[in-house]
């Protein structure tokens, strides 16, 4: 596809995503909306251009796997995963409700294309070296990406995985990391500082890219060059994201790690959605 | 799994919860207000956290007394050996976190740093056992199982606002590592109703009866006293003991309320039926030759759904109504 349709068409996704998310967080009336939002555009190139996989297979021995560490993230997950056809769109419905298949903690127990149970963050990066040494071992070429939150970034076994990836070369894996500035108590970058990040992963022996994570050329670009690196190294993409991206009034909106959504709001903002984009609507 | 069908929709609950039902009378973040104030004639006092302040009630003390209060991030294994670190210093340290990143995440450290040295740290973890519907990863199921296994930890599982008042200046005062489960936002009272008071290592007797006994500790002893309340009604007889301090028993009055004949005794607490009170009691009785009828309330040993918080604790058997059910069904 011609680049600037290709941008076009993750952004219609990118799009739709972020319906999905609202259309969930409505159901329950809560939710890390602020989040997906600013995920949505990463997870659109992920998963409508950069992600090998079969809808109707989702665990198809060739797949790229994809762990969500920051398993609260799960909303904007499942929002991809709809966007994928790996889950039907009716079933958001469900979210978060009893004996849903989409609960609002992302579990691979729960879910098709859920590849861990999160919600202990941390977890994800020292799954993806395992996963990522096996599927080296049994030369199968999927890569194993795994998403986390700059929360995460606090966590030691962040850096134990960060230092076993080098060690091991895996350049099969490709690290994604959103840096929204958010965390449970407060701004990131006053619960645990952790700039200049990029040189931090850049000397425990990674290749970096940090990129506008609500810029789909600058995310597609970075994925494409990720995946083409020939250099022995595990990959990072690090991801400044804005929480509430596409509602204006949620991203100008106080930051919190739960970002307030009164009831009347979340029609008003599938409108204000809907009215930026002129096609490729959603139904 | 079940997938799209249409079910009455209830909220999961999941962070930001109140174990309060409606129209509790409650008291808001007890811990942090009492911590608070304590902390005034007490300059060694020390609240250190992993990103869960807001969350655990210590941005009350935050709030209070900058200057001691330090945000480690969200580090677990960090939060627990720097809290021992600032204990070795002379300090004594509130460190807070969910019972589950406490338990599970930072076990070591607590082991070895904290209470290998029986340093004087405090232990201070919201979401025990089924207190939130988001899941295994935040529901510390086993965190007592866990603890109980370290020789020469306190621990202490309150029951409401008034518990957790009075536990805060008791376990500062008490020397050594303690485990403190708590209930934070906006917290139920209830044991004002009783004539009771808090005092480390001591069971209470709040109300007597004569067909079952009931030994509870954290919210299940609310639980038991709402049973209680009800079986009332079908001229059931039952008497609530509650045990806040799991670890070290309450071993005389433990064996002495249990030793009264014709009761059943029944153990209710809010972890997984296996390494919690109800084992540590039935030790007890069994090695004193007390064999009273026995049952065990407490969630299975299986990992828990996610879901609305009331769906499970009637799945799981911990809500009133689903309690005073069994009973009736035991003494049949
Ligand atoms: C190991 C662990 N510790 C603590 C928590 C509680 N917790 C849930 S989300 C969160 C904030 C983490 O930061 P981030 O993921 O960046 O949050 P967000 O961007 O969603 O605000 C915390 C501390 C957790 N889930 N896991
Ligand atoms: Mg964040």
């Amino acid at each position: 596809m011609e680049r600037t349709a290709l941008i076009k068409s993750i952004s219609q996704a990118a799009y739709r995503i972020r319906r999905y998310a609202l259309r969930m967080g409505e159901v329950q009336g809560q939710g890390y909306v602020g989040q997906a939002l600013g995920l949505a555009d990463m997870l659109a190139v992920a998963y409508t251009h950069a992600l090998n996989y079969q809808p109707q297979d989702p665990e198809w021995e060739g797949r790229d796997r994809f762990l969500l560490s920051h398993g609260h993230f799960a909303i904007a997950h499942y929002a991809a995963l709809i966007e994928a056809g790996i889950i039907p769109q009716d079933e958001l419905e469900t979210y978060g409700s009893d004996d849903s298949r989409l609960p609002m903690s992302g579990m691979a127990s729960y879910t098709p294309g859920m590849e861990m149970s999160g919600g202990s963050l941390g977890q994800g990066l020292v799954i993806a070296v395992g996963m990522a040494l096996g599927l080296r071992l049994k030369k199968n070429p999927a890569f194993v990406y795994n998403s986390m939150s700059d929360g995460e970034l606090d966590e030691g076994s962040t850096w134990e995985a960060a230092m076993s990836a080098a060690h091991h070369g895996l350049a099969n894996l490709i690290c994604l990391v959103d840096i929204n500035n958010q965390q449970a108590d407060g701004n990131s970058n006053k619960i645990l500082g952790f700039e200049p990040i990029a040189d931090k992963w850049q000397a425990f022996g990674w290749h970096v890219q940090r990129v506008n994570g609500n810029d789909i050329e600058a995310v597609l670009n970075a994925f494409d060059i990720a995946r083409k690196l020939p250099d022995a190294k595990p990959r990072v993409i690090i991801l400044d994201t804005l929480m509430g991206t596409g509602v204006p009034f949620l991203e100008t909106r106080d930051k919190n790690h739960f970002i307030r959504v009164d009831a009347a709001e979340w029609q008003q903002a599938l409108a204000i959605l809907d009215a930026s984009q002129t096609t490729g609507a959603a139904q | 799994m079940s997938t799209a069908t249409k079910k009455p929709r209830l909220t999961t609950s999941a962070m930001i919860a109140s174990i309060a039902g409606e129209g509790q009378r409650t008291k808001a973040a007890p811990f942090g207000h009492a911590l608070a104030k304590l902390a005034e004639t007490r300059p060694e006092i020390v609240g250190m956290t992993a990103d869960l302040s807001k969350y655990t009630d210590l941005h009350i003390f935050a709030q209070a007394h900058p200057d001691r209060f330090f945000q480690m991030g969200m580090a677990e294994q960090l939060l627990m050996g720097a809290a021992g670190g600032m204990a070795k210093e002379g300090f004594t340290p509130f460190a807070t976190t969910y019972a589950t990143f406490a338990s599970r995440r930072a076990f070591d450290f607590v082991h070895q740093v904290i209470c290998e040295e029986h340093l004087n740290v405090k232990i201070v973890c919201g979401l025990p056992g089924l207190t939130t519907g988001y899941g295994p990863s935040h529901q510390a199921t086993e965190d007592v199982a866990m603890f109980r296994g370290i020789p020469g930890l306190t621990i202490v599982d309150p029951c409401d606002a008034l518990d957790i008042e009075q536990a805060v200046p008791a376990i500062a005062e008490h020397k050594g590592p303690v485990y403190m489960r708590l209930l934070r936002g906006n917290v139920p009272l209830v044991l004002d109703e009783y004539d009771y008071k808090f005092e480390l290592g001591k069971a209470k007797l709040l109300r007597d009866g004569k067909d079952v006994l009931f030994i509870s500790t954290g919210l299940m002893t609310m639980r038991a006293l709402e049973t209680a309340k009800a079986l009332a009604a079908d001229q059931i007889d039952v008497a609530v003991l509650h045990v806040p301090t799991i670890k070290p028993l309450d071993v005389a009055t433990i064996l002495r309320e249990a030793g009264r004949s014709g009761r059943l005794v029944v153990v209710a607490e809010n972890h997984t039926v296996i390494g919690g009170l109800g084992e540590a009691v039935a030790t007890l009785l069994l090695s004193n030759g007390v064999t009273p009828s026995f049952r065990q309330m407490a969630l299975p040993d299986e990992f828990l759904a996610a879901g609305a918080l009331p769906t499970l604790h009637d799945r799981y058997g911990i809500s009133s109504a689903v309690m005073a059910t069994r009973i009736k069904g035991w003494l049949d």
